[in-house]
């Protein structure tokens, strides 16, 4: 069995999840590892846009901000928040990779505050920025986060970006566009998807030296289960020499 | 037209299109030289209580002298658009020049982490916040630009982000769809780095724009800082490369290395090591004065920060490293 960290398998499992062909929107990080992972592996034409305006760059490195100069290295365009917000807005596209500090069983994020005063907050981060209007308008909305009972919450502080809000068809009446919505979280632990009617978190795939129990001890709602439970699969030998040779040679990512 | 629903969120500018319409028939159209210095263009265009907008993306492309000189000057109680703000907010929290903030985006420096300062002061209750989204924030802008009093957006709908702006959601007249009502937002002041202009105001922007086009736009004044002044002639002889316009703006300043220590397309990378001393120091409150004392206060300008930084060898330094990543060389 290949040598790899949790970081690797999760960016290694995020970048399968990407069909040749699709577009995404990223941010920095682990979402920009395996947008790149991607496009050297399963999706060698995948679309990568930047929400301050890069368009189909050919990402020398990764980027520490999503405005810097490598998001437009070589890139077709140069463009602006509107038109990436929009080309999401108009159904262009597909996935987003997202993060926060509190995910409840709708996949609902809170990068936004702990403690109930909104304006004398506990813990402040840093809000929205895109996350909303990414996890609002594009079709498919991934999560990448390690896993423990206090992230994966019963009830977020602040529901900052949606996912399925309450459930049901909740998401869909509230306005937001049709169809759209949490597709794959991906944890240290399992990856996860979202069961159709009620819209609620369920395990999918258990990932190498965890069990059922494990996955639920690390939970503060219940998850829901597929019937048929799989393995996820562990990174290849090809996968991890091209993550650790050409995504991130620095390791800035894997090395987290 | 019904509302459905609005966030409890307080409006901190007016989205009235008539009142911003009694303004700008009033902003001089003249092609007349707008050449001054920082400290003079913040002494006459951004007050104490006003709302500012800053330009660029956080850590790239933005107008440093700019943010550095409202701290100089001493300027309070401003609103502030946290419109993609990183290093920019950094600044302005250090000298808490503003107590009333539209949230889209603050206290991180993204992959670098959070500043401690700016948390602090965000933790404090001393500001009155009101919660947007980028995208949101672009569209408020952008409706400014427009002229009207709103734009329709389909994000945020559903969220507490919706209920602690002040957004509304309303009935589309043709679809009956739901949509979130993005009201207009016109500053009273913004600040843009770019990487050319002349001595009119005519700019020229190298790759990605964010929402700078809007903000130049939407903004009653507009204070741009430019990498190097370009003649007139040459703004004449290539006019498809002209992004802003003359007449939008209200001052020009010349400050080469004008983003540092952000990152400038083409021109020169983030100084990622004074980032991380700026993240670093922070944590001790006596430390983080000395630190402002140092690249701030004591300084007259931006020539002098970045001397106080490595001056043109460090310059030299980022300029290679932003043409390596061009030239795309190991």
């Amino acid at each position: 069995m290949a040598d790899y960290n949790i970081m690797e398998l999760m960016i290694c499992a995020a970048s399968r999840e990407l069909e040749d062909g699709a577009s995404i929107v990223v941010g920095t990080g682990a979402p920009n590892a395996a947008a790149m992972l991607a496009q050297k592996t399963v999706a060698p034409n995948l679309v990568i846009m930047f929400e301050a305006g890069g368009i189909s760059p050919l990402l020398p490195g990764m980027p520490i901000s999503v405005g810097d100069s490598n998001t437009t290295w070589k890139a077709v365009m140069a463009s602006g928040m509107c038109d990436v917000m929009e080309t999401c807005c108009r159904g262009m596209v597909d996935y987003t990779f997202l993060g926060g500090a509190q995910i409840d069983m709708y996949g609902n994020l809170n990068s936004t505050r702990i403690g109930p005063d909104h304006q004398k907050p506990k813990v402040r981060f840093p809000g929205s920025g895109g996350a909303n209007d990414l996890g609002s308008l594009c079709w498919r909305m991934m999560v990448m986060t390690p896993q423990d009972s206090k992230r994966f919450t019963e009830k977020n502080d602040f529901i900052t970006t949606p996912g399925y809000l309450e459930g049901g068809d909740s998401r869909d009446e509230s306005g937001l566009p049709k169809g759209s919505g949490p597709y794959r979280v991906i944890t240290n632990m399992a990856v996860f998807d979202f069961e159709p009617k009620s819209k609620r978190m369920r395990i999918i795939s258990i990932n190498p030296g965890y069990s059922e129990k494990d996955i639920q001890d690390n939970c503060g709602f219940e998850l829901l289960k597929v019937p048929k439970i799989k393995n996820t699969k562990p990174p290849t030998q090809e996968e991890l020499r091209i993550l650790r040779e050409e995504v991130d040679p620095y390791r800035y990512v894997i090395g987290r | 037209m019904d509302v459905i629903d609005q966030g409890v969120g307080r409006l901190f500018t007016d989205p009235d299109a008539d009142n911003a319409r009694a303004f700008f028939r009033k902003k001089p159209r003249a092609m007349t030289n707008k050449l001054m210095t920082v400290k003079e263009a913040v002494e006459k265009f951004a007050h104490d209580g006003e709302y500012l907008a800053i330009g660029g993306f956080g850590a790239n492309r933005i107008p440093t002298a700019v943010c550095h000189e409202l701290l100089r000057q001493g300027r309070k109680n401003m609103g502030f658009a946290g419109h993609t703000s990183t290093h920019d907010f950094q600044i302005l929290a250090a000298g808490k020049v503003f107590n009333k903030l539209d949230i889209a985006y603050i206290i991180g420096l993204e992959a670098r982490g959070l500043s401690p300062n700016a948390r602090r002061y965000m933790q404090s209750g001393e500001v009155e916040v009101c919660e947007w989204t980028n995208y949101s924030l672009s569209a408020r802008l952008k409706a400014a630009a427009m002229g009207v009093s709103f734009v329709p957006t389909r994000n945020i709908m559903g969220t507490d982000t919706f209920k602690f702006s002040g957004a509304k959601i309303i009935e589309c007249p043709f679809t009956g769809a739901k949509y979130a009502a993005m009201p207009a937002l016109y500053p009273d002041v913004a600040a843009i780095h770019v990487h050319e202009a002349d001595v009119y105001g005519n700019c020229r922007i190298r790759g990605i724009t964010i929402s700078d086009l809007d903000l130049a736009r939407a903004t009653k004044r507009l204070i741009i800082t430019a990498e190097r002044l370009i003649s007139n002639e040459e703004i004449r002889s290539e006019p498809s490369y002209t992004v802003i316009p003359f007449y939008l703006v209200d001052a020009v300043c010349e400050v080469p290395y004008g983003s540092y220590p952000g990152n400038m397309y083409g021109e020169y990378f983030s100084d990622e090591e004074h980032i991380m001393e700026w993240m670093t120091v922070e944590k001790d409150p006596d430390e983080f004065k000395k630190f402002l004392d140092k690249n701030i206060y004591n300084c007259k300008d931006q020539f002098d920060y970045v001397r106080a930084n490595g001056g043109m060898e460090k310059m030299w330094k980022l300029r290679h490293q932003e043409l390596k990543i061009l030239n795309n060389e190991k």
